[in-house]
């Protein structure tokens, strides 16, 4: 019997009886594939490899992470909990040293669900990562930790989350924003004033192939991630880079997510979006299984792989690697960004609009950042959407001083509810939530 | 009347029931060096003096192929193995001779690549220069289109015999199973060949002129023709027939444990509103998994043989026998030992197994009688936690619907039912640890003998129709064929019951025990670009495993 070189832990729920709608990408057969095709390797019968079933997350989970509107059962169904669970089950697993790594292959997946939630984004309701972590985080203590997405859309909801939080490095690589959606994800969305430096955007060029797409975490990603010596690392493992994908134009192979993830070396995969499900998902999941447990993936091909078709330009190559050493070097003066950035301002503000193109609604926010000379600082979003939503939401983040603290309270106290339809706070060093 | 046997490690067990009672019952030693001798001994011994002309059908529960297997006494065997893309698949080798060949067809049964006839010349002259004569071909994703495995044997079939298909053992993904499972079928194939011929030959020299059945793993039988083509469903039969045989008396639709407390081991199986739970793939033998259908059981070292020591100033109980308890003149103290002490056992010589305690307690600090009650006190406890572990194994058993996760049914005993030497004196203490009835069947001796005549034809078919690419296949039938864009769900499950009602006729099932249900079914459009391209129909369809009859009579309670 083949035994595994790491105990992996896999939480595979296809939720075979959920969709968006009858014929959208994210829909009832979107894993079956991948199951015929780990079930036919005989994943199951690894000595070391594990499956579990998803736990269901908690509404509490749910709002240590988002400003869901006007609540969260009104916003997501049993399926997103499920998803979300199936994450922290996967996390659970590795903290508790049950297994040394673990895959989440759940279903919907949850890097456009930026902190307030009216509906549905790029499939997206509630960011599976994000709920995972903080739950982890609650339990486990605060812990450094690194996401690499590699879903080919920029995670934008990821990036929104820990904006201003130095504690989760997010590094994204993507299809450039200019041509793809949700638009955003360029280099100089660098992070929030408590962190700058701490969010890191790759945007990629439309045809980029395997070599690029190594070149990138051989040469940027991992250096970076040596000096920020996380405890542990998230693999974001949106798999639409493929080049079979039908809503994204990379040319990256099964091979390539595997060997991106055997150099990589996550704790902890999740898996994003991919709606290649018959070209692409069963032969990227395996490889990744097998790359994960540490066992032989040199032979995951897809049936119609051909390398010559697949190879990137050199034009390509070489913009990669101008981008990587620009980025590399903004990495490097990031102390230096972020005193020009504040200089003696007390409060930062940005203003966004925001598209929820699954569910075709408009949102305009104003998030403004306290900068606190003795944590991140208390923060707060305006929000207003076309639905005639108007909400005021109040965040204290986890390494909170008192005075951020009071602060945040004081703002919840005062807000008018006359003005506002939802009025909300969020305190991240006592885990505590309110809403009125 | 019906005649069951079961070939046990020590005993050869055989009882003639007629219509649902007990009319005799003969046991004889296991001879190992004489099995088929040691089976027609047992069955002379019982229809002595019996009107054979009355016998229905006799049902045998035999260790013929397991044993050649756990020995080593197989065949050689060639094996051409078509993997394609996923994992490098050297860690398949299990013949003499294996070849990996190139080709391949996806999971949609579509064929990518071809196989190169070239390949399976070199593997011919391979297998002839090692005087191969069994064969298997195996192909990943023959389930779902055995085109590479019906057309690589014909190559072989000339030359080769058995050619064992992968397709043909089971409907079930799983592609290293696959080629374990039908690499041991070729393995044992003379084997149970030969074993059969003995009997069709004895039985003719007797007269006895009526069907002859195998048990399976799976606490069902099949012909003794069919049973010859896959012996390897005969493998392990043991612990199913125990568990029909218990299940013979006491029937019903509840959830419950069944435990076989033998003097080594105890095995645990479990039965779900009724009907006995199965292995999730198949069967572990040797060291191979198996696609092989077999009842969940799982043996763990602790029976009244047990050897006890004290380790740490903690009594240690099992997993290894060492010899014959102390009352019998044993050198290693034993739960029998403690339950002869306790007055719940009665044999050997009870001062022996009084000193077997004192050995025990005078390292602890105990008397003869704490020391007895404190082992028999620690057996009950490790059985409740084993089945409980288990029980949480199964009740966390991977679903992959969010009704299944939420509403799935969860194993939830309400009985225990207990045969094997020690399960008498163990039941009221059973009942107290569980908090649970415990039931001891009175002819438990002979429990897999019972087991083995009562059990019921079973097969199963697996119907996969794919309507985009329009084709159809029922892998344990060897059937692959077209399919109308139209196919529906209902039309496939009319198939499935359809075809296993042939599939049973040619196994030899009695047309008054045929049942058949769907165990399985989904149906998934597929959706190409942003329009439905076809259906993807999955259908698995069995007989009902169960009994014949009930037994009439005592504890039935
Ligand atoms: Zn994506
Ligand atoms: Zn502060």
């Amino acid at each position: 019997m083949i035994k595994a070189k790491n105990k992996l832990g896999l939480v595979f729920f296809p939720a075979f009886d959920w969709a968006i709608s009858p014929t959208h990408p994210e829909r009832e057969e979107r894993l079956l594939y991948t199951q015929d095709q780990v079930f036919e390797e005989g994943i199951e019968d690894i000595n070391g490899i594990k499956f579990y079933n998803p736990d269901m997350a908690t509404v509490k989970d749910v709002e240590r992470v988002h400003f869901c509107v006007p609540d969260v059962m009104t916003r997501v169904t049993q399926s997103h909990l499920i998803s979300a669970g199936g994450a922290i089950k996967a996390a659970e697993m590795v903290m508790e040293k049950d297994v040394d790594k673990a895959f989440a292959i759940v279903r919907p997946p949850g890097h456009h669900a930026q902190r307030v939630v009216y509906g549905d984004r790029g499939f997206c309701i509630i960011n599976i990562e994000a709920v995972m972590l903080e739950n982890i985080r609650q339990r486990f203590g605060n812990k450094k930790i690194a996401i690499v997405d590699t879903d080919c859309h920029h995670g934008d909801g990821t990036q929104d989350i820990y904006w201003n939080d130095k504690d989760t490095l997010y590094i994204s690589f993507h299809q450039d924003g200019r041509t793809l959606y949700p638009g955003t994800g360029f280099i100089d969305e660098f992070g929030g004033p408590s962190a700058i430096g701490y969010n890191i955007n790759i945007p990629l060029p439309p045809e980029t192939g395997e070599e690029g797409f190594l070149y990138v975490l051989d040469n940027l990603v991992i250096p970076i991630l040596r000096e920020y010596k996380p405890d542990i690392i998230v693999n974001s493992a949106g798999q639409d880079n493929h080049y079979t994908d039908p809503i994204t134009n990379m040319k990256f192979t099964a091979h390539g997510y595997a060997e991106l993830n055997h150099r990589l070396n996550p704790d902890i995969a999740v898996l994003e979006g991919g709606y290649s499900i018959e070209g692409a998902l069963p032969y990227v999941n395996l490889g990744i299984i097998l790359a994960m447990a540490g066992l032989d993936y040199s032979r995951v091909k897809e049936p119609d792989y051909d390398p010559e078709k697949l190879r990137q330009s050199h034009r390509i190559t070489e913009y990669i690697k101008e981008l990587c050493d620009k980025i590399y070097s903004c990495w490097r003066r990031k102390d230096d960004i972020q005193r020009e950035t504040i200089k003696n301002k007390q409060y930062i503000s940005r203003s966004r609009n925001i598209y929820y193109d699954t569910d075709g609604i408009r949102e305009t926010q104003t998030q403004k950042f306290k900068v606190c000379p003795s944590c991140s600082g208390v923060n707060t979003i305006q929000s207003r959407s076309d639905l005639g939503y108007e909400i005021f939401a109040v965040s204290i983040p986890r390494d909170a001083c008192k005075a951020c603290i009071d602060e945040g309270y004081k703002m919840y106290e005062e807000a008018s509810r006359g003005k506002y339809s939802k009025v909300y706070l969020q305190d991240k060093v006592n885990d505590v939530f309110m809403s009125k | 009347m019906i005649v069951g046997l079961d070939m046990g490690g020590t005993h050869v067990d055989a009882v003639l029931i007629d219509k649902g009672n007990i009319i005799d019952v003969a046991k004889t030693p296991t001879d190992h060096t004489n099995l088929f001798g040691s089976i027609w001994k047992t069955l002379n011994c019982l229809l002595k003096d019996k009107d054979i002309s009355s016998i229905e059908h006799i049902n045998l529960s035999t260790t013929i192929s397991t044993n050649a297997i756990v020995e080593g006494k197989i065949a050689p065997v060639g094996m051409v193995i078509e993997s394609g893309p996923g994992m490098d698949p050297s860690f398949l080798a299990c013949g003499k001779e294996n070849i990996f060949i190139t080709g391949y067809v996806d999971h949609r049964g579509r064929e990518i690549k071809p196989f190169n006839p070239e390949e399976i010349q070199e593997a011919v002259a391979k297998f002839r220069d090692k005087d191969i004569k069994a064969c298997a071909v195996v192909a990943k994703f023959s389930i779902r289109n055995p085109m590479h495995e019906i057309n690589i044997s014909r190559l072989l079939d000339d030359e080769f015999s058995p050619v064992t298909m992968g397709h043909m053992l089971s409907g079930k993904l799983n592609f290293p199973r696959r080629v374990y499972t039908s690499y041991l079928n070729s393995a044992v194939y003379y084997v149970f060949k030969s074993f059969c011929e003995s009997i069709r030959k004895a039985m003719k020299k007797e007269n006895i002129n009526v069907p002859v059945n195998v048990l399976k793993a799976d606490g069902g039988t099949i012909s003794l023709d069919a049973g010859q083509q896959y012996p390897v469903n005969t493998i392990l039969s043991g612990p199913a027939a125990s568990l029909m045989g218990a299940l013979a008396f006491k029937p019903g639709d509840k959830d419950a444990v069944f435990l076989d407390i033998g003097g080594t081991t105890t095995d645990i199986s479990f039965v779900a509103d009724g009907i006995s739970l199965f292995e999730p793939l198949g069967i572990n033998i040797s060291n191979y998994n198996t696609l092989v259908r077999a009842i969940y059981s799982v043996s763990i070292g602790l029976g009244g043989d047990s050897a006890i020591h004290v380790e740490d100033g903690e009594i240690e109980i099992g997993p290894r026998r060492e010899g014959f308890p102390m009352a019998l003149g044993g050198s290693v103290p034993t739960p029998s030992d403690a339950m002869i002490v306790l007055g719940l056992l009665d044999f050997g010589n009870k001062e022996q197994a009084v000193s077997a305690m004192k050995q025990i307690g005078d390292k602890l600090g105990l008397d003869v009688k704490g020391t007895s009650e404190y082992i028999y006190k620690k057996m009950g406890t490790m059985i409740k936690q084993e089945v409980n572990h288990i029980l949480d194994e199964i009740n966390s058993k991977p679903v992959y619907t969010v009704k299944e996760l939420l509403y799935g049914k969860k194993l939830k005993p309400q009985y225990i039912s207990a045969i094997g030497g020690p399960a008498k004196a163990l039941a009221p203490l059973l009942e107290r640890e569980f908090n649970l009835p415990c039931y001891v069947p009175e002819n438990y001796e002979v429990a897999n003998a019972i087991g083995a005549a009562l059990a019921k034809t079973t097969a199963e078919v697996t119907v996969l129709a794919d309507t985009a690419e329009g084709k159809l296949s029922v892998p344990e039938m060897g059937l692959y064929e077209k399919i109308d864009k139209n196919f529906t769900i209902y039309e496939a499950k009319q198939k499935a019951l359809q075809l296993l009602k042939e599939k049973a006729s040619a196994i030899g099932t009695i047309d008054k025990e045929f049942e058949a249900e769907i165990t399985e079914e989904s149906s998934f459009n597929m959706v190409r670009g942003f329009y439905t391209s076809g259906k993807n129909i999955r259908i698995r369809a069995q007989i009902r495993p169960g009994l014949l009859y009930e037994l009439g009579g005592a504890n039935n309670d």
